[in-house]
């Protein structure tokens, strides 16, 4: 019935017949928000590239030029397209070397979380029993505690066995493990439960009656059937991630001072927030609002379009 | 005096890349009094015809063409009219009672507010009437059952309340969407008679719609048959039946089990598949077993018990599954289970294939007891022998793998040095075992229909050249026509590689054709176990002669 053509379709015509390629072109908000996302990271993993300036770069900068405001005001300059900073580094190309940081802590971090929770949370469904248990009263635990807090005390702890030489070097360790930690009760909860709807299917009872071995049937047969849910969250998670960076080296408790990320950017520019010079805390805030923004929206219609239940 | 008249009624749904024509130009008559069938598979646009009718046609279908005319008034016309029109004049029985009751209100409530909706009744008058109703249709205790939530009411009793529900404003137009696929024989006979006498004592007009040609044959007066949206035809459901004009109804008439007598095929009209070789391939590589007049598989007091031992380890509140079941089956037999939902067949099943541990009782195999075993890798020789084919077609194959990677798993597993070339050729030999192309092994199961997969599932069963096959309902997710493909595949299949099965089902007429021994079973318990022809015709135990009587039978039309 449903064998139609015998032409054997190559992965991309397969993947523009599909529906998720449908529904990505009829979504607008997905096309925008996508197309946001993918010049930001463009722009943050060729930053060299891409930047006129290197802020980092001690001989290219001018302290006459520190506190230049947007070119469009009265006293910018046409050069520092968003001003600049107490130093005369160009916001522009500060926000782009900034975000590359923040972007690969978020990555790293939900990375590192999904792993934990999907392997931790697809075991504890397949298993059940006792370990199970063990598992979610775990979830439950670290989900009463505050993300921010976990990482503060993450940071804290790391900050007492590393030595303060070190402490720089690993910084940005200890900062995509205090995040990864806390996001992966998230992934645990939604890969157990689709973890047990996927075991009692006949296709796992067909493996195990083969003589098929428990890792390779968790690993093979259901892991690749629970991914759906799995990477919506992650998306989302994603963005979280991005914020919780943000939110740590904000309070100063994030990647040291000489690497600056985004929520360093704002922490810096805050001390001049009232002195008038708004562009230094306004710009980095509002591209950390876009970036966020752009990974949820695509992360809602992700959801809507992988959940078989929302379909029409 | 034609009540209800569909004239060239066509249902279209506009999807993304074609436009699906769901029902084409079809014509029906309806008088009052009289019970039309409406007969075909899965996709045949059965129920497009009844939702066109109530127009309850779901996005994106529309229809396209056509008249509904009941009475003198044209209800397809205006919508507004038809919002009135249901539920007043025209009554909806649903296939599955458990969602067509809303949980939370009581059955007394749902009935006085569908009575007071379009009848201009006080609230002691709709009670009254609506107790008469539950009366009616056969339900005990009428006055204290008013006040009842739908999950106090089996199956069979919800059914009964649906019926009530959709005859509360008394209709002249009923429309039952299977309204027994999702109940057990007994019930269905109950509920098809009560929409009998109902029909007759109150001059209804009945639209039924079924896969099930003994239900057409025992309730019907006039049949329409239907495939792929078309009218294939339509008369009197005894003409149709026994002298079928229509290739396609021909077809549809044969692959139907018989219920009085034995086949040893089915004759198949129109094949589903185009490889048309039927020699067995894999017979070359298959080590035979000559059968030796001994028992394959002995069990012994078997009982499983299922308890919820999440906060207690309280074992007042389990339910035996299977209770002290003993059976043999010889070698090359093919041993029927049947028993009606719940009954503990499948637990049996899956006790047999190692799935579940017993809680009590042995399974011996070959004469060994395989529930004594532990080790994973002295259980390995004995899953090779032993192998399952599934009900669901669709969740017994894993969505993420290509065909050739499910079947080559079993055989990895049980020789892990076979070389690729081999392994290729081995895949393709099991293929067109089962009447598959060597082609179907670059593809994904969802490119296959439910009969296809169901062959892809066969093959895979086969690859580690099991002794025993242990089938649970392969064919009851299928269509008739399929079915017939796929159960005379297995019977090929198992006179030629000397096979013994152990075949599950609730349909007695399936079993008939497939088994030579069968045992009953009831609430996990064992009613009676003998040879298939000796059963059908001196049934021992009342269960089993209740369930024999009770079976609606293609052939009740000869009389």
């Amino acid at each position: 019935m449903l064998l139609v053509d015998n032409r054997a379709l190559n992965s991309w015509e397969k993947f523009k017949d599909s529906d998720i390629y449908f529904s990505f072109i009829k979504s607008p908000t997905a096309i925008v928000s996508s197309i946001i996302l993918l010049i930001i990271f463009f722009c943050s993993f060729f930053v060299e590239f891409v930047t006129p300036h290197n802020p980092f770069d001690p001989a290219s900068l001018s302290l006459m030029e520190a506190f230049t405001p947007p070119s469009w005001t009265e006293d910018g300059m046409a050069k520092f397209i968003l001003g600049t900073d107490g130093q005369g580094r160009d916001m522009l190309s500060t926000i782009l070397y900034g975000s590359r940081i923040s972007l690969i802590v978020g990555f790293s971090a939900i990375i590192f979380s999904l792993i934990l929770g999907v392997s931790l949370g697809l075991t504890a469904g397949y298993f059940g029993g006792k370990y199970e248990m063990i598992v979610m009263r775990l979830t439950d635990v670290q989900l009463t505690v505050p993300s921010i807090l976990m990482a503060l005390l993450v940071d804290g702890i790391a900050r007492g066995i590393i030595s303060r030489e070190m402490h720089d070097e690993m910084a940005i360790y200890v900062l995509i493990f205090a995040i990864g930690i806390s996001e992966w009760p998230q992934f645990a909860r939604v890969s157990r439960a689709a973890t047990l709807v996927e075991k009692n299917k006949d296709y796992v009872s067909a493996s195990s009656i083969i003589g098929v071995s428990n890792l390779l049937i968790m690993f093979k047969h259901i892991l690749p059937n629970i991914m759906r849910p799995v990477l919506v969250i992650g998306t989302i998670g994603l963005a979280l991630a991005i914020i919780a960076e943000s939110t740590l080296s904000f309070l100063g408790v994030g990647v040291p001072p000489t690497t600056p990320s985004l929520g360093t950017l704002i922490r810096l520019g805050n001390d001049f927030l009232f002195s008038g010079e708004w562009w230094i805390t306004f710009f980095p805030a509002i591209f950390l609002v876009i970036l966020a923004f752009s990974i949820n929206l695509l992360g809602d219609w992700m959801r809507d379009t992988l959940n078989p239940r929302l379909k029409k | 005096m034609t009540f209800l008249k569909i004239s060239n009624l066509s249902v279209d749904y506009k999807m993304r890349k074609e436009t699906v024509n769901a029902a084409k130009n079809i014509n029906i008559d309806i008088k009052k009094g009289e019970i039309v069938g409406l007969v075909g598979e899965s996709g045949s646009g059965k129920s497009t015809v009844a939702n066109a009718i109530v127009n309850l046609i779901d996005e994106p279908g529309k229809v396209s063409s056509g008249s509904i005319l009941m009475g003198e008034t044209n209800i397809s016309e205006n919508p507004e009219t038809i919002v009135q029109y249901r539920g007043k004049k025209i009554g909806l029985i649903f296939q599955d009672p458990q969602t067509s009751l809303n949980p939370i209100l009581t059955i007394g409530e749902q009935l006085i507010e569908t009575i007071q909706t379009h009848l201009n009744l006080s609230s002691e008058d709709a009670k009254n009437k609506a107790i008469n109703l539950l009366k009616e249709v056969g339900i005990k205790d009428a006055e204290k059952r008013f006040y009842n939530y739908p999950h106090q009411f089996s199956g069979g009793m919800r059914q009964r309340v649906v019926i009530s529900l959709a005859l509360c404003c008394e209709p002249e137009l009923l429309i039952a969407d299977e309204p027994t696929t999702a109940l057990d024989v007994s019930i269905q006979s109950q509920i098809l008679e009560l929409i009998k006498r109902l029909t007759k004592e109150r001059n209804l007009a009945v639209i039924l719609i079924t896969h099930d040609m003994g239900v057409i044959a025992e309730t019907t007066d006039r049949v329409a048959v239907m495939k792929n949206g078309d009218l294939v035809e339509i008369g009197l459901t005894k003409q149709i039946l026994v002298e079928p004009k229509e290739k396609y109804t021909k077809s549809l008439v044969s692959s139907v089990p018989p219920t009085n007598k034995k086949i040893s095929r089915f004759t198949i009209i129109e094949k589903e598949n185009v490889n048309k070789n039927n020699n067995i391939k894999i017979l070359n590589r298959w080590s035979k077993k000559i059968i030796v007049d001994q028992n394959l598989i002995e069990i012994k007091n078997l009982s499983k018990s299922f308890d919820d031992s999440f906060f207690t380890e309280n074992t007042k509140n389990s339910v035996m599954a299977v209770d002290d079941v003993s059976l043999n089956i010889k070698e090359g037999q093919s041993f029927g289970l049947v028993g009606e939902s719940g009954s503990g067949k499948t637990t049996i099943a899956k006790m047999v294939v190692n799935l579940f541990k017993p809680s009590s009782g042995d399974i011996y195999f070959d004469s060994v007891n395989i529930t004594k075993i532990n080790k994973n890798k002295d259980l390995l020789k004995f899953r090779k022998q032993i192998q399952m084919i599934f009900q669901d077609p669709f969740s017994s194959l894993n969505g993420r793998l290509k065909v050739k990677e499910i079947i080559a798993e079993p055989i990895r597993l049980h020789n892990p040095d076979i070389k690729s070339g081999d392994l290729d050729s081995y895949i393709h030999d099991l293929l067109e075992s089962v009447e598959l192309t060597q082609q179907s092994a670059i593809r994904y199961p969802h490119e296959f229909s439910g009969g296809q997969r169901q062959r892809i599932s066969i093959a895979r069963a086969l690859a580690t050249q099991p002794r025993l096959l242990v089938c649970d309902e392969p064919t009851s997710a299928l269509d008739v026509s399929i079915q017939a493909q796929i159960l005379n595949l297995l019977k090929d299949l198992q006179e030629q590689l000397n096979l013994t099965i152990l075949f599950i089902s609730h349909d007695l007429p399936v079993v008939r054709q497939m088994c030579e021994k069968i045992a009953v079973l009831k609430d996990g318990k064992l009613c009676e176990v003998s040879e298939t022809e000796e059963l059908f015709k001196n049934p021992k135990h009342n269960y089993t002669k209740e369930l024999l009587k009770l079976m609606p039978k293609i052939e009740s039309i000869y009389n």
